[in-house]
């Protein structure tokens, strides 16, 4: 049930309300981008955009459009703060983590614009938790420049099939190697570890293959420990689209549905590793 | 394998291919040999008929294979080459929607890893459907080390965990179970003591013989004599040999520590046994090999001299020793094959390798016209003067 709003004292209007009938939508999202302490939050007309980013080499993005919420109004063109993501999931799922079907926890979010704490109003089976998060300054963000005209490969799966594969990476490999290509081995994930080198090849004929749009042979490295956390996103989602630019920046995105169906997205950039040597094949 | 030793022996041989391991303290060696029918292709040593052997770490082989019920699900074909000039071993899985996982691991060369037994010579044999023995087992805590394996009146064999004679009464829960005969579809039991024998390398295969619900065969002799587990089926042959605890000595001998002699009778004195086991467990891993004669500061449980039982040195005449060879000097090993010379001369059993625990004898053998000797750390027991 929405939960009432509460006019602040002064008068003055939240410049982000949103409610949320099942909080869950949002907290599944958020984990699926949360390998650092730290967001930006950044709300406009269109729905709500939480960024996390590590080593300047790394970005995930998570997107709840406006109409997963039941209620949500941006006063101002844009809304942007900075917050601890981990104290605002731990508020999110103050109520438990487990899903007992019937059971949801309705959420209000309110924020009064800069300077002011982000307002949680949590409630379930009656109980209500109020939640006060300070916010900082938004910081500067990358910009990936990942727009779909620069975009040399490009392939569709369908994430059943990567699922595991992430799972079981070899962490003791620096790198993940990642090969797209019109010819064999059409595309490839390759870990060096200290067991030795593993391949693992997808043929652009198989079933988990929604869309293959490789134009040039393009191998790239990546620091593993950066895409791992990028598994949780794996995880949720239905598909995955794995994008390169000439440059070799690698756009995952993932294509989550929710609970009731709903469509969100979550999409993870990464730089390529700078010390590229020779592929081990 | 993984619970027997941290490196997996491949030996791929005209029979069939054959993996296998080590512990440490060369007292559990097993093996499983695939025969070619087993596999879809089978094409040992290639078009030469080259045959390799290699050994990569257990734990490296195993990553490929590391969850098992999606394997199941997933995987299709799994094929594995050995590529000595690239050093490596690929194993290869090709699974749903076309995808293939391919893993290209490193190995090292080595030698033939063999221990040498013969279940001919046992005295006894049991074979029992697996089930009845993991039923049996899973009474006793999952920490104990050590069980002791016996047959009792009325054709009844029993199954008791090993106490040290040392623990305090109060403390120790002795856990004793009697499996009566017709549980056992074969028992052909000589008279003679129980062995005791190390618990963890049976369980291990004890879950593959459920899993795949063959019978077990165990093959053994006098204690001190190695334990022969084998399991049989059209395709495979599993073998563990796992060392058994020697009855102790009161031999005033100099611990030469060859060939062991063992009293007939058992004797349950096994608390300092269980000491010098310890100490000598400690001091092997420094203490260089060949002919060293052990310190004598700890009581090794010697060979007993000459005067050991007629049948005992009868056995060892058997061996093609030199008749009169003092038995000490034997090297203890199933068939008393003193590494696979038969001469019986050589001190072959160093005096670190514990005495309760007969080390078995791995044949470094050198396959005929194979590669030489390789670096001392493939040999498996020391011989200074070894001919290998």
């Amino acid at each position: 049930m929405p939960l009432a709003t509460q006019p602040p004292a002064s008068g003055e209007p939240y410049v982000l309300a949103a409610t949320l009938d099942n909080a869950r939508h949002l907290s599944s999202l958020l984990r699926a981008v949360h390998f650092q302490d730290h967001a930006t939050c950044f709300a406009t007309a269109n729905g709500l955009r939480v960024t996390v980013e590590d080593a300047k080499c790394i970005q995930a993005n998570a997107f709840i459009q406006a109409e997963i919420f039941q209620e949500f109004a941006v006063q101002e063109e844009s809304v942007t703060f900075r917050i601890n993501l981990s104290v605002l999931l731990d508020c999110l799922t103050i109520f438990g983590t487990s899903s007992l079907p019937g059971t949801s926890t309705a959420l209000r979010m309110c924020y009064r614009g800069y300077g002011y704490p982000l307002m949680l109003f949590l409630e379930e089976g009656g109980v209500v938790t109020v939640c006060k998060i300070n916010t900082q300054e938004p910081d500067e963000l990358l910009d990936f420049d990942f727009c779909s005209t620069k975009v040399v490969n490009k392939i569709i799966l369908q994430s059943e099939g990567l699922r595991e594969a992430f799972a079981e990476l070899d962490m003791t490999s620096e790198v993940l190697q990642i090969t797209m290509s019109p010819d064999k081995p059409y595309f490839r994930l390759s870990t060096f570890g200290n067991a030795g080198s593993a391949h693992l090849d997808y043929p652009r004929d198989s079933d988990l293959m929604e869309a293959f749009h490789c134009n040039r042979t393009q191998t790239n490295r990546y620091k593993i420990s950066l895409l791992k956390p990028s598994t949780k996103a794996l995880a949720l989602s239905c598909k995955v689209s794995i994008r390169t630019d000439a440059q070799g920046f690698l756009s995952l995105q993932y294509m989550i549905r929710n609970e009731d169906g709903q469509i969100c997205f979550v999409e993870y950039y990464c730089c390529p590793d700078e010390d590229v040597t020779e592929a081990e094949l | 394998l993984s619970r027997i030793g941290d490196e997996l022996y491949l030996e791929p041989t005209e029979s069939g291919l054959s993996l296998r391991a080590v512990n440490s303290s060369r007292s559990a060696f097993a093996s499983f040999l695939f025969a070619p029918l087993f596999f879809q292709l089978y094409e040992p040593g290639g078009p030469q008929r080259q045959l390799s052997r290699c050994k990569v770490l257990m734990k490296s082989f195993l990553g490929v294979f590391r969850s098992l019920p999606s394997l199941e699900k997933t995987v299709g074909k799994c094929l594995i080459l050995l590529k000595p000039p690239a050093n490596r071993l690929v194993v290869q899985l090709h699974c749903k929607y076309g995808v293939t996982k391919t893993h290209n691991l490193t190995f090292q060369e080595c030698e033939r890893l063999q221990a040498v037994f013969d279940t001919q010579r046992c005295a006894s044999s049991l074979c029992a459907p697996a089930r009845v023995l993991a039923e049996a087992v899973v009474h006793f805590p999952q920490t104990l080390a050590e069980v002791t394996l016996g047959a009792g009146p009325g054709g009844k064999i029993s199954l008791r965990n090993y106490v040290e004679d040392e623990a305090e009464p109060s403390k120790t829960m002795v856990t004793e179970l009697w499996l009566a005969e017709d549980e056992f579809q074969t028992v052909a039991v000589a008279p003679g003591s129980p062995i005791t024998f190390c618990l963890k390398e049976f369980r291990g295969l004890l879950t593959f013989a459920e899993a795949s619900n063959l019978p077990l065969t165990i093959h053994y002799d006098v204690p001190g004599r190695p334990v022969v587990f084998t399991l049989d089926d059209a395709v495979l042959e599993v073998r563990l040999v796992l060392a058994t605890l020697s009855d102790p000595e009161s031999s005033s001998q100099p611990p030469r520590a060859n060939g062991v002699s063992h009293l007939p009778a058992p004797s349950d004195d096994f608390a300092d046994d269980l000491e010098s086991y310890m100490i000598a467990m400690e001091t092997s891993a420094y203490e260089e090999a060949s002919g060293v004669p052990p310190s004598p500061t700890f009581p090794l449980r010697t060979p007993r001299p000459a005067e050991s039982d007629p049948e005992e040195e009868e056995e060892e005449e058997e061996e093609g020793a030199v008749p009169g060879t003092p038995p000490h000097k034997k090297v203890w090993d199933g068939q008393g094959h003193a590494w696979g010379q038969g001469d019986g001369h050589r001190p072959l059993l160093t005096p670190t390798l514990s005495p309760q625990f007969r080390s078995l004898f791995f044949g470094s053998v050198l396959t005929p016209g194979g590669p030489g000797p390789a670096p001392t750390q493939e040999v498996l027991a020391e011989d200074s003067d070894g001919e290998y």
